[in-house]
């Protein structure tokens, strides 16, 4: 570690400190992790079992299961059937701001990329949101930058209690907060959070975030368990595919869902499967080794080990490939997507994208391509009362 | 044949085949209902009433009565305000009280749902609650004003079968509600089995949702709930375990 850097490990000021074992778990639960170990026998013994222990979701992302993928994916689908029928939930994501203090070097909205930074005051996330709403979507995923200073709690708070007004389910992707913060964003209207761990790998992790809160790697793990604590309905998981490696930090992020499941057992689970994709100033990086057919065995594991999740699949990903995952293992599409500060209006947005997208599909594009894949499309799946 | 209805809160039902419409294409919900002569569907209302273009309300004809469930309430206050909301939608007077706190398995909390089955029972509703096959529950339920009992057959969308039958049969001896076995039934023949034992009715969702021609299978479904209805009420057959009856029994003697 460069003595110049804050240790990854130690909480800053403000950062709320809760009693939980379930960090050390995942991590042990990784470093264990052999995947070259599993043999074909483990994985056709864990495709025979109803419930899957750990170590059969282990057998399911070792390359000893690739062999296996076809049956992994039927096994997988027949689970998303049994627990979802044919519904696919539709949502779009809403870039209020993109302002961001951490140096994460991977990011395009990383705080030393010359970007266009901006934010949208209370009238224009209300335009952005009528216009959304317009198109019959009735769940919201808010976004912001990664900046307490910039996008405070309040700020947030604000763009929850405007989405009630036009959406029936509000998800939250910010930066990480307290317990109490997640409860006064909770009754302004916000029903899930989803925190990317980006990697479990804590090492690789402080090699990755050089600066700014997000930082503080305990912090962040302990996201979703905070969230719970304040109220939220539902969490979600991720690791940025390709950070690490990424059979590990699959396992940690299938053991941080399982074992906060345990603990809280009407939590609602949901992941998401992101793959590094090309950022703005970065067109260098490339996905290390997680291909589709890599992608696909991670989402076919996540869905037969904890089958009652539900599962976004990421606009990173072509058509052809979102199409096809729907139904299979993924439960949740995106669409209408802009990763822009703005712009669902059709005018420029104000601030830069995040990433680019691979789908560029409209609503009842995609509202068209699920019914075309047998599914039924779903606006909506639950009711705040 | 005609007089053996299914009563329901003083409502009467010829068809036992109570449909969950949660799992289906909406487009397909008219044609299942039809092919399984159901009477009764259940509506998610977390679902419905939504600016959604496709409404569940509109593919369920008017002949069928909305069987609203709170499903995604964790609690019974939850699902009593989720009741109340069916009641503000016109859905009428049939509430499915479905409470759970187990993203999991899907299980119903039993103590909450007897809080909320009071609560609702009181307000009016006729009352039917989903539960753990469990006596004393059921007892409660009843004396909480329940319309119906709804024990597992085995956790939703399993389609394992009857993995509860002993507990069930147990509550229909001991209960004067109508059971109805909900979650878990995967095929016609565990419906037919269901029925043989002397429930009311059989609810199903998955199994036909999943089938590969869902029309065909609630047609199936309907036959097979017919079919064990009439076992039931024809009594079934004695049927004798492991070995046959000795010709010349241990006892014959006494007639001597």
């Amino acid at each position: 570690m460069n003595n110049n850097r804050i240790d990854h490990m130690k909480y800053l000021e403000g950062m709320e400190v809760i009693e939980t074992d379930i960090p050390d778990k995942v991590i042990a639960a990784m470093n264990d992790f052999d995947y070259s170990s599993y043999k074909a026998s483990d994985v056709t013994n864990a495709l025979r079992k109803d419930v899957l222990s750990p170590y059969d979701f282990g057998a399911l992302l070792s390359p000893a299961a690739d062999p296996y993928l076809e049956q992994i994916a039927q096994r997988a689908k027949e689970e998303t059937r049994k627990h979802f029928g044919n519904s696919v939930t539709m949502f779009t994501p809403l870039y209020i701001a993109n302002y961001c203090e951490n140096h994460c070097i991977y990011c395009g909205f990383n705080c030393h990329n010359k970007i266009n930074r901006a934010k949208l005051n209370s009238e224009e996330i209300e335009h952005e949101m009528e216009l959304i709403a317009q198109t019959g979507l009735e769940e919201v995923l808010i976004l912001t930058g990664e900046s307490r200073k910039m996008s405070d709690i309040k700020y947030i708070g604000e763009a929850c209690r405007i989405a009630s007004k036009y959406f029936r389910v509000i998800g939250l992707e910010i930066y990480p907060v307290n317990s109490d913060e997640y409860r006064y964003l909770q009754e302004c209207g916000a029903d899930y959070i989803t925190v990317f761990q980006e990697t479990y790998d804590s090492d690789r992790y402080e090699t990755l975030h050089l600066a700014g809160h997000k930082r503080i790697f305990p912090y962040r793990i302990n996201a979703q368990e905070r969230a719970l604590m304040g109220g939220m309905r539902g969490v979600g998981f991720a690791a940025l595919l390709g950070l690490s490696d990424f059979r590990k930090d699959a396992f940690a992020t299938g053991m941080h869902a399982y074992l906060i499941q345990k603990k809280y057992p009407h939590a609602e689970i949901a992941f998401s499967c992101p793959r590094l994709r090309p950022t703005i100033n970065h067109d260098e990086i490339n996905p290390k080794d997680v291909h589709e057919r890599q992608l696909l065995q991670v989402m076919c594991s996540y869905r037969i080990f904890m089958p009652f999740a539900s599962m976004t699949i990421s606009t990173r990903e072509r058509a052809g490939f979102r199409d096809n995952v729907i139904g299979l293992a993924a439960t949740k599409i995106s669409a209408g997507v802009c990763t822009g500060i703005g712009g669902h209006d059709g005018e420029e947005e104000k601030g830069d994208s995040q990433f680019i997208i691979s789908d560029p599909r409209n609503v009842e594009e995609v509202r068209q391509a699920i019914k075309d894949m047998g599914c039924q499309p779903v606006f909506t799946d639950y009711v705040r009362v | 044949m005609n007089k053996d209805n299914l009563i329901i809160g003083g409502h009467s039902f010829s068809s036992r085949f109570i449909l969950g419409s949660g799992k289906f294409s909406v487009k397909d919900t008219k044609t299942v209902l039809e092919n399984g002569g159901v009477e009764m569907a259940t509506l998610s209302v977390r679902r419905a009433n939504t600016g959604d273009k496709e409404n569940i309300l509109d593919y369920i004809p008017d002949g069928i009565t909305l069987l609203p469930n709170t499903s995604g309430a964790r609690t019974a206050d939850e699902a009593v305000r989720i009741a109340r909301l069916t009641r503000e939608m016109g859905c009428g007077e049939f509430v499915k009280i479905e409470i759970i706190r187990d993203s999991k398995y899907l299980l119903p909390d039993n103590e909450e749902t007897i809080k909320a089955t009071e609560i609702l029972a009181k307000e009016g509703f006729i009352v039917m609650p989903y539960m753990m096959p469990d006596l004393a529950a059921a007892r409660k339920l009843e004396a909480a004003g329940a319309a119906s009992i709804m024990p597992l057959a085995a956790p939703i969308g399993s389609n394992k079968g009857l993995c509860t039958k002993d507990f069930i049969k147990i509550i229909i001896e001991e209960t004067d509600l109508p059971v109805i076995v909900d979650a878990g039934i995967g095929k016609p023949s565990q419906a037919c089995e269901a029925m043989e034992l002397g429930c009311a009715a059989v609810m199903a969702n998955t199994a036909i949702a999943t089938a590969g021609d869902v029309a065909l299978m609630s047609k199936a479904f309907k036959l097979a709930v017919e079919s064990g209805r009439l076992a039931y009420l024809a009594g079934t057959g004695r049927v004798l375990e492991n070995r046959g009856e000795a010709s010349s029994p241990l006892t014959g003697f006494l007639h001597d």
